[in-house]
């Protein structure tokens, strides 16, 4: 999702598998594509912070109208302004997030095409409860519809879950469930990756390096993610499990069975996020009321770093030592204009020591950064991971699908910088890549394959 | 097949394309944005040519050898002229591109121009179109196989690598001559680019007569890249005085004289002594005259003479 919680349900459904997966017995663990518990858990934070004297507050007055109505207030006073400044600043916010995406991807395809646990078929996950290894292609269409139904149901009802539960302020439960959810994934996930890389590279390690290794890298991963950290390592550590998710997702969902659901889980961004009723949209304005940041700690950030808010220079000593680093800031991707509470966000972006900025269109001006849930990354990461396994061993397949999802984020993100307001990443994206995975495979395939038998060129 | 050959065949392809990138593009966010979307351009122009072929084939008899490869060269031309076709869509979407970020740009000037939005639209479709034809064998040259073991040639890989630098050179220059052409419209341009693909799609039946695909399709990228050259503003002085002059500093040299944003390295001579002349500078005002100042073996002579 680029703007506001695009995938929040996308990453509610993860934290089930893994549950599933794991033991029947293991409390609920969020999701980390659940951009909802990431949130909530990043909204109590911010909350706290808010009230350690964020630099929301010597914007009293502009934080007056910032606070519930005053954004469409402010907004229209900075309309043009913003506007010059969107498009000003929009290529460069594309390409903050083409590298990520594009890492992401990078990650998944090298571990599929070299590491072949992850494309060995080896048993389903609880969430696709029907199996595809049926004689006749109408029974396993049939059943991979069925599994599509299932997981989507159970996407909605965790986001609905979720939403609930940041509307009755439970925070706590919330932030514990992102918590787990983020350790399961940094400690146990990480240690099944790098075991299936050491036997792929038949290369020797004893338990106690590997103990070692795994707990420095789950340590830093939990306090970067959930706490503070330096932002580039912030993002490495989110590109890192959105890739882990996206390979488990690439290797217990069936084949069929993944194709439908990248197909229905757009659908679903697009209606959770758009329509009225949506428990995405209903999960941003709540947000946007309370004046609180949205999903922060499951988002990926590639904000800029500005100084911490610093409307006024006397909070300009308190700044940093406040809100620098503050790696659980960060909100789902929005390219929003500054008048929103991402003035918050942008505050925890900056360990640059302070410099007083004496506006705050200036203060606003700075702070322009893009955020994209994980969730996306997750399912690009996907589609281009399948497209990767299974696409005949053919190269072109997975280039195409590539550049098509790279377009379709583009797109997605010049519609954000025409709308201004929280837009669901994954449908375009995620049509142009199934368009051209399939017309790829079936259609440019044999052609370039005759093509390179003659050695022709085009 | 080894790491050596991977390694070579790769840089031989994607090298030149890759400096290029590298130090002309990646810097500027709008140009990579650009080349992605010159990139997926050609794809589609690819997938809509592979579709037709595709049908054409479905339709007609597998084992008529004569009409399968009537409609492997019918499908081969076919292509060639959608890419050509998708390049003058590409060019109208930037052309729309260009009124756009003007409007929204401050001072009334687009930050890239449209010459330098075809040298990236070329590269984009270069690049997909190299990457097209190669990764597939390159990946192929990782693993165990010995090369033309049944009787082709064993210089496929080679010969292959070479062939996609000279496209995706080839692609660079028609992008700037095609979208020079369209701008001024000189028909005539573009239909030498056509042209001039056509033929290079056609030589490459030659294959694996290596010598009569790759040779013409070089010559063909040396005039071609020539002809860009021109057409971008180059010509044979700006050339030697680039290649002459190369310890003068444009920021050094241009900020001595007070010529602010001159954009060569090297000047037209004619032209500096008369500004030279004309603006009284003190420099001229010396016993030297103004083209003293430019004879390209007196080394950084304008810094010398402050």
């Amino acid at each position: 999702m680029i703007t506001f919680m695009n995938n929040s349900d996308s990453e509610e459904e993860p934290c089930n598998e893994r549950t599933s997966l794991m033991s029947a017995e293991s409390p609920p663990v969020p999701s980390y594509q659940d951009g909802l518990q990431a949130s909530a858990a990043g909204e109590a934070q911010a909350h706290r912070k808010r009230r350690a004297g964020s630099n929301r507050g010597p914007n009293n007055i502009a934080g007056g109208e910032m606070s519930g109505s005053g954004i469409p207030v402010r907004e229209s006073a900075l309309e043009n302004e913003e506007e010059e400044l969107t498009l000003k600043y929009g290529a460069k916010h594309v390409i903050m997030l083409f590298v990520p995406v594009t890492l992401c991807m990078i990650v998944v395809v090298a571990t599929i095409k070299s590491v072949r646990f992850y494309t060995e078929k080896n048993g389903q996950l609880i969430y696709t409860p029907f199996s595809e290894d049926t004689p006749s292609v109408g029974q396993r269409l049939l059943n991979s519809v069925l599994n599509t139904i299932v997981m989507i149901s159970v996407i909605i009802v965790m986001t609905v879950f979720l939403v609930l539960l940041y509307k009755y302020r439970c925070y706590k439960f919330i932030h514990g469930w992102l918590i787990l959810s983020s350790l399961m994934l940094l400690f146990l996930f990480t240690y099944i990756y790098l075991g299936e890389v050491l036997k792929t590279y038949n290369v020797a390690m004893d338990y106690p390096t590997l103990f070692i290794v795994i707990w420095n890298f789950g340590a830093v991963g939990m306090i970067c993610i959930h706490w503070k950290g330096p932002l580039q390592l912030q993002q490495a550590y989110l590109i890192m499990i959105s890739a882990l998710m996206a390979l488990v997702f690439i290797k217990y969902l069936p084949e069929w069975s993944a194709w439908v659901i990248l197909g229905a889980i757009s659908i679903y961004d697009l209606m959770a996020v758009l329509c009225p009723k949506g428990p995405l949209r209903m999960l941003v304005e709540t947000a946007q009321e309370r004046n609180e940041p949205i999903f922060p700690a499951l988002i990926y950030s590639s904000a800029m770093m500005w100084t911490v808010g610093m409307a006024k220079p006397d909070t300009a000593a308190r700044g940093p030592s406040q809100q620098t680093w503050d790696a659980a800031e960060d909100g789902r991707e929005h390219l929003r204009s500054p008048s929103h509470a991402e003035s918050q966000m942008s505050e925890t972006r900056s360990p640059v020591p302070t410099h007083p900025i004496t506006s705050l269109e200036e203060l606003e001006e700075e702070e322009r950064g893009v955020k994209l849930g994980l969730g996306d990354f997750i399912f690009y990461s996907v589609l281009v991971g399948k497209a990767a396994a299974t696409a005949s061993g053919d190269w072109n397949t997975t280039l195409a699908c590539f550049v098509a999802i790279l377009i379709g984020l583009c797109l997605t993100l010049l519609l954000l910088a025409v709308f201004k307001k929280a837009l669901p990443a994954l449908p375009i994206s995620i049509t142009f890549g199934l368009i051209f995975y399939f017309s790829t495979d079936n259609l440019v395939r044999p052609f370039m394959d005759t093509l390179a038998s003659h050695q022709l060129y085009i | 097949m080894t790491l050596a050959v991977f390694f070579g065949c790769t840089f031989i392809a994607f090298g030149p394309a890759f400096g290029l990138f590298i130090f002309t593009i990646a810097r500027d966010p709008l140009r990579i944005i650009i080349l992605i979307a010159g990139a997926f351009f050609w794809l589609v122009s690819l997938l809509l040519s592979s579709l037709i072929w595709f049908i054409a084939v479905k339709a007609s008899d597998p084992q008529d050898e004569r009409l399968q490869k009537g409609l492997l060269i019918f499908g081969v031309m076919f292509s060639v002229l959608l890419q050509e076709a998708f390049r003058f869509l590409y060019y109208k979407l930037l052309r729309k591109a260009i009124e756009g970020l003007v409007a929204l740009s401050e001072d009334g000037c687009s930050p890239i121009s449209i010459q330098q939005m075809a040298y990236v639209a070329g590269v984009g479709f270069g690049l997909m179109s190299g990457a097209f034809s190669m990764i597939n064998l390159l990946a192929d040259a990782l693993g165990p196989g010995t090369v033309g073991i049944h009787g082709d040639s064993q210089l496929y890989f080679l010969t292959s690598a070479f062939m996609t630098m000279v496209l995706i050179f080839l692609h660079t220059f028609w992008g700037i001559l095609f979208f020079h052409g369209c701008e001024h419209r000189r028909w005539w341009e573009i239909a030498a680019v056509v042209i001039m693909h056509l033929t290079v799609s056609g030589l490459s039946f030659c294959n694996p007569l290596y010598v009569g695909s790759l040779v013409p399709s070089y010559l063909l990228m040396a005039a071609a890249a020539a002809w860009a050259y021109l057409l971008s503003g180059g010509s044979a002085q700006n050339l030697r005085r680039f290649l002459l002059c190369k310890c003068c500093s444009r920021k050094g040299v241009g900020d001595t004289l007070g010529l602010v944003g001159y954009q060569d390295c090297c000047w037209d001579g004619e032209r500096l002594s008369q500004w030279l002349k004309q603006e009284h500078h003190p420099l001229v005002s010396q016993t030297r005259g103004a083209g003293d100042f430019l004879r390209p073996w007196s080394g950084c002579y304008l810094s010398l003479e402050k």
